[in-house]
């Protein structure tokens, strides 16, 4: 299995993230996460869906998106060639006698905190999976009291956009 | 498409339906109208142009929708309410979906203010239907519905054909609105590929001259391009065997020495030996189903393979392709001849001669055959014969699911497209009658004949009532073996002869009478019932029943309830393991090879 990271550009109607999603879970593919949101064109969505498949099936899993009627565009951005992000929001059990070191750790992976009180401090991270992987794991040993994550989202490095980019339109790879 | 023949465009949302289908030229329409969908029957009553037929059960007009379209070509419609009117559709609409059926559905729904609150008839048909159709669209805005019919309609019938639902709220079919017919469709993620890649198709042609056994295998996707003629100028230039597929039966005539008929499960010797022996798949518009394949690990272990589809995501999905080609099988087929025959001028061909003597072997040693029941009961496999020696080529034959149908394309000889129509991926029993009847009003000088089993033809034969009806003359050979013949046959083989729940009283037996009596059941819906028994009666009980012409006909052929349908590969084995009858694998002499 391998990840792979695919940005898919999808007319904003009703319905699209269902199709999508149920297309995952018919087809018996793995989504390790998948994020959506609005882009520069208000008739267009962007997915992010990162899947965990050998690359056989990853031809299937492009070939089936772009059987979607609404889906438009489907590229895969290479790890070392995109930028991705997800956003991390974690609150860490911070009595005073720990408060320091979980501020040092925020510090040290550049998380912002952003609510106190008395018993907690919720931090709010942004980077990589690797990176959030590596503040979850300084922060568990100090008591993770609840935790939410977003997908990733990326976006390829370099002038170009996604919009110019060489789809992966099933037609182009199989001929 | 014609444009809007009225001034006037102010109209409702359920008017502007009607106009929608007069412009895109449907002429008739299966359905049963309800609560949601009533104010579009209103306006529908009064269009001259859209014939409604009235059928008994929505899976009926599904499947006739179905046959309409495969008999004729054009998309078939259906029509349904909310709820239980559309999941009632949801049978024929996978069905249409694994075969690649043009159908569009019209299903009514709760207004758009009920939607969500588990109203009375509320079901979610989109989201139901989301995995089984090409595309669907909840209409929003009745101004909306001209653009969407024509979206429904343009997907259905192009790229690879498809079912497309159109969900409608009552309150959309009652505002009011204006009609307005687009004079394009506008769908930015539905481009399909028509035109096959030069390189590609050239690749093909090479491989093609290199190959010593090769096989063109093919499939429906044939048929939905209209590409039979190319395909014959295709198969006759490369001199290679042909092999049609279950849904592309018809696709190349059974009387042209290169076809080797059906590969597959129910295939005959010499097309499935082919098949494993062949070092080239020539696979037009075929998708490497599990019943043509096998086990698919063995499956034509020595071959390369050239896979044409229009389809992308079939390419490669169960068995990888040496050369891919996307594109339509019409421009494909053309294309892969011209690519061939410049390679033949320049005296590149290769020798089939002792490919032929192989495959010759196979075919003079293993026929297609049957033997007469031992307890001397009608064998169901010499009616099927001679319906098609009868009825003839021009016939249009409509199976259900099961031995008959496994029958009906091994034992009848195909010779022109769109006369053979059956349920081919999804394995709808309950198919026959209701697709015969659609076939019939697509092609009403045709001879209709849908062969279907005791079992299939009860869970839809309430559809002769709407033949009777409507002047749908349609003739019903049931093959009445008193029981479900295909899942007896497994038990037989299988399951120690311990006959599970298959058995189902349709036969008189000197304890039992038959029920239901199906002679009794066609005349009590409309139709003419004939019985046949014995061998004897056989031709002229045909006969009799295609003097027939103003009423539909059912006949009731009492047959064996042994008989088995041969050659088989046993579900999950090789091709390699396939016996030619019952305990008899066949020998092959290896050195031929």
């Amino acid at each position: 299995m391998s990840r792979h990271t695919l940005s898919v550009l999808v007319e904003n109607k009703p319905g699209v993230l269902a199709r999508v999603s149920a297309l995952f879970s018919r087809r018996g593919f793995n989504i390790d996460s998948l994020a959506v949101g609005p882009t520069e064109n208000a008739d267009l969505s962007r997915m992010t869906i990162v899947v965990d498949v050998a690359s056989q099936p990853l031809e299937q899993v492009t070939k089936q998106l772009n059987k979607l009627i609404n889906v438009i565009k489907i590229v895969e951005l290479d790890d070392a060639a995109a930028v991705q992000r997800e956003l991390l929001l974690v609150k860490v059990a911070a009595p005073l006698a720990d408060r320091a070191v979980v501020l040092q750790t925020a510090e040290l992976f550049r998380a912002r905190i952003v609510d106190v009180n008395a018993d907690s401090v919720t931090l709010e991270a942004t980077g990589t999976p690797a990176k959030l992987d590596a503040l979850l794991e300084v922060l568990t040993p100090l008591g993770i009291k609840e935790m939410a994550q977003s997908g990733v989202v990326a976006m390829a490095r370099g002038p170009r956009s996604i919009a110019g980019a060489g789809s992966l339109r099933a037609v182009d790879r199989a001929s | 498409m014609s444009t809007d023949p009225i001034d006037d465009t102010s109209c409702t949302g359920a008017q502007s339906i009607v106009r929608s289908l007069e412009a895109v030229g449907a002429d008739v329409v299966f359905g049963i109208p309800g609560g949601a969908i009533l104010p579009l029957y209103d306006p529908l009553f009064d269009s001259t142009a859209v014939r409604h037929v009235l059928v008994r059960h929505e899976q009926g007009a599904g499947h006739a929708a179905e046959g309409y379209a495969q008999a004729t070509g054009r998309v078939g419609v259906c029509m349904a309410t909310s709820g239980p009117g559309a999941t009632n559709l949801v049978t024929p609409i996978a069905d249409a979906h694994m075969d690649s059926v043009p159908i569009v559905a019209i299903t009514g729904q709760v207004p758009s203010a009920s939607i969500g609150s588990d109203a009375f008839q509320e079901a979610d048909i989109c989201g139901i239907t989301m995995p089984i159709t090409k595309h669907n669209f909840l209409v929003t805005d009745a101004a909306d519905i001209p653009s969407t019919i024509a979206a429904a309609f343009h997907l259905a019938a192009t790229g690879r054909p498809g079912p497309v639902l159109v969900d409608v709220p009552k309150d959309v079919l009652q505002a009011r609105t204006t009609f307005s017919w687009p004079a394009r469709v506008d769908l930015p993620g539905y481009r399909p590929n028509l035109r096959p890649h030069g390189k590609q198709v050239r690749e093909a042609a090479t491989v093609i001259t290199q190959a010593k056994r090769p096989v063109l295998y093919v499939g429906g996707g044939v048929l939905k391009a209209h590409a039979t003629q190319e395909l014959a100028k295709l198969a006759e230039l490369t001199g290679a065997p042909v092999v049609t597929t279950l849904m592309a039966r018809g696709a190349f005539p059974d009387s042209h020495p290169q076809n080797l008929k059906m590969p597959g499960m129910h295939g005959n010797v010499a097309a499935v030996t082919a098949l494993q022996r062949s070092d080239l798949l020539i696979c037009l518009g075929a998708r490497f189903d599990d019943r043509v394949t096998g086990k698919l690990s063995t499956f034509a272990p020595g071959a390369k393979v050239i896979h044409a589809d229009i389809d992308p995501a079939e390419i490669s999905k169960n068995r990888v392709a040496d050369v891919p080609i996307v594109g339509d099988c019409k421009e494909t087929i053309s294309a892969l001849y011209d690519a061939l025959a410049a390679d033949h001028a320049a005296g590149r061909k290769a020798d089939l001669t002792g490919w032929w003597r192989q495959l010759d072997g196979y075919r003079e040693t293993y026929p297609l055959g049957y033997e007469w029941p031992e307890d001397g009961e009608l064998a169901p496999q010499y009616v099927i014969e001679r319906l098609g020696a009868i009825a003839g080529p021009d016939a249009i034959y409509v199976a259900g699911v099961g031995q008959h149908q496994m029958w009906a394309a091994q034992f009848i000889n195909y010779e022109r497209p769109y006369t053979w129509l059956n349920s081919g991926g999804l394995g709808t029993m309950g198919y026959a009658v209701p697709a015969a009847m659609g076939a019939k009003v697509g092609r009403p000088e045709a001879t209709v004949w849908a062969i279907d089993g005791d079992g299939c033809f009860q869970m839809t034969n309430q559809e002769l009532a709407t033949c009777a009806i409507e002047g749908i003359p349609i003739k019903v050979a049931v093959i009445n073996n008193g029981n479900l013949g295909m899942v007896r046959q497994w038990q037989t083989l299988f399951y120690d002869g311990r006959y599970s729940n298959t058995g189902l009283g349709t036969l008189q037996t000197a304890q039992t009478r038959r029920i239901p009596d199906f002679v009794l059941l066609a005349e009590a819906l409309g139709c003419v019932g004939l019985r046949c028994e014995t061998k004897a009666d056989v031709d002229m009980t045909i006969e009799k029943a295609m003097a027939v012409n103003d009423a539909p006909v059912v006949v009731d052929f009492c047959v064996g309830q042994d008989a088995q349908v041969w050659p088989m590969v046993p579900a999950g084995t090789s091709n390699d393991e396939i016996l030619a009858a019952r305990d008899v694998r066949p020998v092959f002499d290896e050195s031929q090879v």
